[in-house]
């Protein structure tokens, strides 16, 4: 049919912010026309990445849309990419979120707009080849070049203590992705190929030599790097300064997508190619994970600022995502996977909305806001509503995921389903009083009274959010449908644990 | 007197296996006769493009030089892949280096008869070195090489410190050739002959006579001083702070490239004895020293300093590993090296300004914003030296790690990752300072000037090159692998023969 496209699109959705970024690299210094081009650019990739998902067969097992060519001979480096019903979604997530970041960045960026949107753009790339990509080189090439330009965003459009947060972003996750390299290099150096599907194959059949002795190392490898960047508990302190400190538009797209690149690791390396392994560590990854919603949530509560009990929020959300993933039935996986598209776009939204108030106050001080509604009541009616989709409640996107997770951890342990459940209570209380505390009761700083209500701009970029949440949470089908074959795939050696999908 | 001898005058194909440098030196001494002949303002441009006119003269008749592989001048010269490679290599260096300078010397107020007749002389001396297989002919290439750089390293000549930069290399240089001419000597007496290949025959036959031992060592000292390793490498830092910008950028790697040749001929073409633990040791203390060493350092070219002294480091660590991997993972190396060090340099160069002022971190804060394209450039070449994929460095590394780890070099490998990831924080900090610190605006940035700017692009091109289609320049550096280790295969310059170096298991 339009197979010529069908091999093609995954390089163009991939490809084309970044050649957007270039072309703005010559482009005059005009900042209006920047940013409608870098506009222009993020939507025209979302316009292609829909044809992903309107040309996807849910019950082909292989992987879809499938380019494979030969990059470098030596070493043995192909330029394969592909998609299944786990990846395809987080490509779309990516371009999903773009656009809003553009729009939510056009007054905030006022300074060095033509390198603000060059990065942006160079970024978008980097995170869609994450997940498109299906040599294991090729995939390193990109998680390694996401941090360039999201440390170089931090550092030069960030905030306060800006490029010590960028500098420690770098390090921490660099550091931890060496590992993984380490372990890419022994798997080619066996396996001769940096394909995943070579590579997955040969390890199925037992044709690695020495695997057996080295698989729990490559496992670490593999899972060290994957779990600094989720980031899971203990590794997750780096995370509240990145976010803290970066601009919206980078807090929108670490805490929406970048986070996703871990447990998308976890899922398609760690569960792909170590399964015995995966087995083996479950227990302690799982009480980590746990430890992570707990203690995420706990500290979420006392923050003094905005943008780190959503930072932290995430660190506890993202628990519920490692704990699905680890409890190897379908319900949790699915609901893994459903819970990173949920926070993308529930915690994006938050982090836009607590951007637009640091537009207008320049602060993230809890104690500086105080019954905001008053004065902003879109404001409050979209944090609201926002708010609510993170914390669960039923038909918004939050609760499907959870749910699903919650119920995927009981059949596998139902400690884990006990402890994760509070999880949901622990983010009801931190964000209510948040909530409270900056938009209820009465207006406590007199200069709060003459805040501006949202732009029109500012509301194009929240509805997209406020939709999609509710959409996910009233039909999740829609999505399930396409993710539940990919899971059924993906737990195929892990068979004999999995269990019913849930719904049936 | 044998009348063969009489009748045996080169035939006319051994000086197309000079080619190359006959060309250099004579455009170089065309030079030096011009400059009395050209008052100062004139001179500066007619002699650059001069020189420009002999580097890319020579790179042509390299081209000649690679048709008619063999050996030349009695055994003394062999073109074989291997050479050309390096010739490519230098004279490329020589010809950006040209280009950087050009402007740099009307800055700096720098005569340039001498300049430029000095830079082409001693590429002729580098050129030599690596087609060069015996030793005594190596020796007086290395000389060559190394007194023009001498000279070239003291050419600031109204700072005090570029001349102590000049002496202090010029002394520790002088002792660390005697060292290796002492090498050379021994052994002789170990094996009877100067010739790399002869040697090679006679290590390989008999039982390694004690004497062909010290002999490699002191080789190794000698040449070990001039690529910089650890622990050879004590005036690496200072020489680097004195001398010239450009200059820096060309030594550390043209010279050392050669260095590196001979050091693979000496090596792996003559089998050294007794090798693995030394070079295992200086690999991994270049490494080590070089990392820590660079990460306290302030200055710029101090900074470089100590981290051409860890690239040494890295490049070692495939000597340890087995010969073919070795050579052409080295190879691949010093390309790449070479692309991303004289690019850095020759930002470096132009940033410093009259009298080089501008050398200190500090000076670099806000560059990101005040010359985007001098900041980028700059950026993108530390990303290199980092090693991040898709520029140079990182297959330079992984090139030269895997061969190690082929070799089951586990220990060195380890060191050696470790050492990279550390190498990651030091040119962070100036990328960091390049773009997130606000701009000091005294500093000022003179506009890039077409020769700057044309060198930039041609070394930014082969970073990139090197980093995104790194077949060619390696398929290329394996097949003169496998004719260096093995010379008795037919020597061509362009080999057909296709080598599998990192063998596909089913």
């Amino acid at each position: 049919m339009n197979s010529y496209l069908d091999t093609a699109i995954l390089t163009l959705v991939t490809f084309i912010p970044a050649a957007g970024g270039l072309l703005l690299l010559i482009f005059p210094r005009r900042d209006r026309d920047i940013r409608i081009f870098a506009l222009i650019v993020s939507l025209l990739t979302f316009g292609l990445s829909l044809h992903l998902v309107a040309n996807f067969h849910r019950m082909q097992t292989e992987f879809h849309y499938q380019i494979d060519r030969q990059w470098i001979s030596t070493p043995n480096i192909h330029y394969h990419m592909g998609v299944d019903g786990i990846s395809m979604w987080l490509v779309l997530l990516t371009t999903f979120l773009t656009p809003l970041c553009v729009l939510i960045s056009w007054k905030s960026i006022h300074e060095r707009v033509k390198e603000f949107f060059i990065l942006l753009l160079i970024l978008e790339t980097s995170l869609i080849g994450v997940f498109t990509s299906l040599d294991l080189f090729l995939f390193y090439f990109f998680w390694e070049s996401t941090l360039i330009p999201m440390a170089l965003l931090i550092g030069i459009f960030g905030h306060g203590r800006k490029v010590y947060a960028a500098v420690k972003f770098f390090l921490y996750t660099m550091v931890a992705s060496v590992f993984m390299l380490a372990a890419l290099l022994w798997l080619y150096a066996k396996v001769g190929s940096f394909d995943f599907v070579t590579i997955q194959n040969a390890i199925r059949a037992g044709q690695v030599e020495g695997f057996a002795t080295a698989a729990p190392w490559l496992f670490l490898g593999f899972f060290l790097a994957f779990a600094v960047k989720v980031p899971l508990f203990p590794f997750h302190t780096w995370l509240p300064d990145a976010h803290v400190e970066a601009p919206t538009a980078g807090s929108v797209l670490l805490a929406g997508v970048l986070l996703k690149m871990g447990t998308y690791g976890m899922l398609r390396f760690n569960l792909g190619l170590f399964p015995d392994q995966s087995r083996h560590n479950a227990p302690w990854i799982a009480v980590l994970a746990l430890i992570g919603i707990v203690y995420g949530a706990l500290v979420a509560m006392v923050q003094p600022n905005l943008k780190k009990v959503i930072a932290y929020s995430s660190v506890s959300h993202l628990g519920f995502v490692v704990l699905g993933i680890f409890s190897f039935t379908q319900a949790g996986l699915n609901g893994a996977l459903f819970v990173m598209l949920a926070h993308g776009v529930s915690t994006g939204g938050l982090f836009m909305l607590a951007g637009i108030l640091y537009e207008r106050k320049h602060t993230y001080e809890i104690a500086d806001m105080g019954g905001l509604a008053t004065p902003m009541p879109r404001y409050a009616t979209f944090f609201c509503f926002i708010m609510l989709a993170s914390v669960g409640l039923p038909l918004l996107n939050g609760f499907v995921g959870e749910f699903l997770v919650l119920s995927g951890a009981f059949q596998a342990n139902s400690w884990y389903g006990v402890i994760g459940a509070t999880g949901v209570i622990w983010s009801a209380c931190y964000l209510l009083w948040m909530y409270q505390r900056v938009f209820f009761g009465k207006v406590t700083h007199a200069e709060n009274h003459t805040l501006p209500d949202l732009s029109a701009r500012e509301q194009l970029a929240l509805w997209p959010t406020a939709i999609a949440a509710l959409a996910m949470g009233v039909a999740p089908l829609l999505w399930l449908n396409i993710i539940d074959p990919a899971i059924r795939t993906a737990l195929t050696p892990f068979a004999q644990l999995a269990s019913k999908v849930v719904g049936q | 007197m044998n009348l063969a001898n009489i009748q045996n005058i080169p035939p006319a194909a051994d000086y197309i296996r000079i080619l190359p440098e006959i060309v250099l030196s004579i455009f170089g001494m065309v030079i030096m006769l011009l400059d009395p002949l050209l008052d100062e303002e004139k001179s500066q441009k007619t002699l650059g493009m001069i020189g420009l006119a002999g580097t890319l003269t020579a790179l042509l008749s390299t081209w000649l030089m690679a048709r008619s592989p063999g050996f030349a001048f009695w055994n003394m010269v062999r073109v074989d892949g291997f050479s050309v490679f390096f010739h490519v290599l230098v004279i490329a260096i020589t010809t950006v280096l040209i280009l950087t300078s050009y402007e740099y010397m009307t800055v700096q107020r720098i005569r340039a008869g001498e300049y430029y007749g000095l830079i082409l002389l001693g590429a002729v001396g580098m050129c030599l070195m690596s087609s060069a297989v015996e030793l005594v002919l190596i020796f007086i290439a290395l000389e060559i090489s190394s007194i023009s750089t001498y000279i070239l390293t003291g050419f600031r000549r109204r700072f005090a410190i570029s001349s102590e930069s000049s002496l202090k290399y010029f002394l520790l240089g002088s002792f660390a050739t005697a060292f290796f001419l002492y090498g050379v000597a021994l052994m002789f007496g170990a094996t009877g002959s100067t010739n790399v290949d002869e040697i090679s025959v006679r290590l390989n036959s008999a039982q390694v006579p004690v004497l062909a031992y010290v002999a490699m060592a002191l080789m190794f000292v000698g040449l070990g001083f001039k690529v910089a390793a650890a622990p050879f490498h004590i005036w690496t830092p200072d020489v680097y702070e004195g001398a010239p910008a450009p200059i820096v950028g060309f030594m550390s790697t043209a010279p050392k490239a050669a260095a590196f040749a001979v050091l693979l001929r000496v090596v792996f073409e003559a089998n050294a004895p007794g090798r693995f633990w030394l070079i295992w040791t200086s690999a991994a203390l270049s490494m080590t020293l070089g990392n820590v060493g660079a990460l306290v350092q302030d200055n710029i070219k101090r900074l470089l300093a100590y981290s051409s002294i860890a690239h040494a480091g890295y490049m070692l660590v495939a000597f340890a590993a087995t010969p073919e991997l070795g050579t052409s993972a080295v190879m691949f190396y010093a390309a790449s090296y070479a692309a991303m060090n004289v690019g850095a340099f020759a930002v470096v160069s132009h940033f410093a300004n009259a009298g080089e002022r501008y050398v200190t971190l500090e000076d670099y804060a806000g560059l990101g914003r005040r010359a985007p394209f001098l900041a980028g450039a700059l950026g993108i070449f530390l990303i290199s030296l980092i090693g991040i994929p898709i520029t140079g460095g990182f297959f330079a590394k992984f090139y030269v790690f895997s061969a190690a780890l082929k070799s089951n070099l586990v220990g060195l490998t380890i060191i050696g990752v470790i050492n990279s990831a550390l190498g990651a924080y030091y040119y962070l900090k100036i990328i960091v300072v390049m773009y997130m610190r606000d701009p000091r605006e005294e500093v000022p940035v003179l506009p890039v000037p077409l020769g700057l700017g044309v060198a930039l692009v041609i070394t930014l091109a082969a970073t990139i090159y090197l980093g995104v289609l790194p077949g060619r320049v390696l398929d290329f550096a394996q097949r003169s692998a496998k004719q260096l280790v093995h010379p008795d295969t037919p020597t061509s310059a362009w080999p057909t023969t296709d080598v599998q170096i990192f063998e596909h298991a089913p």
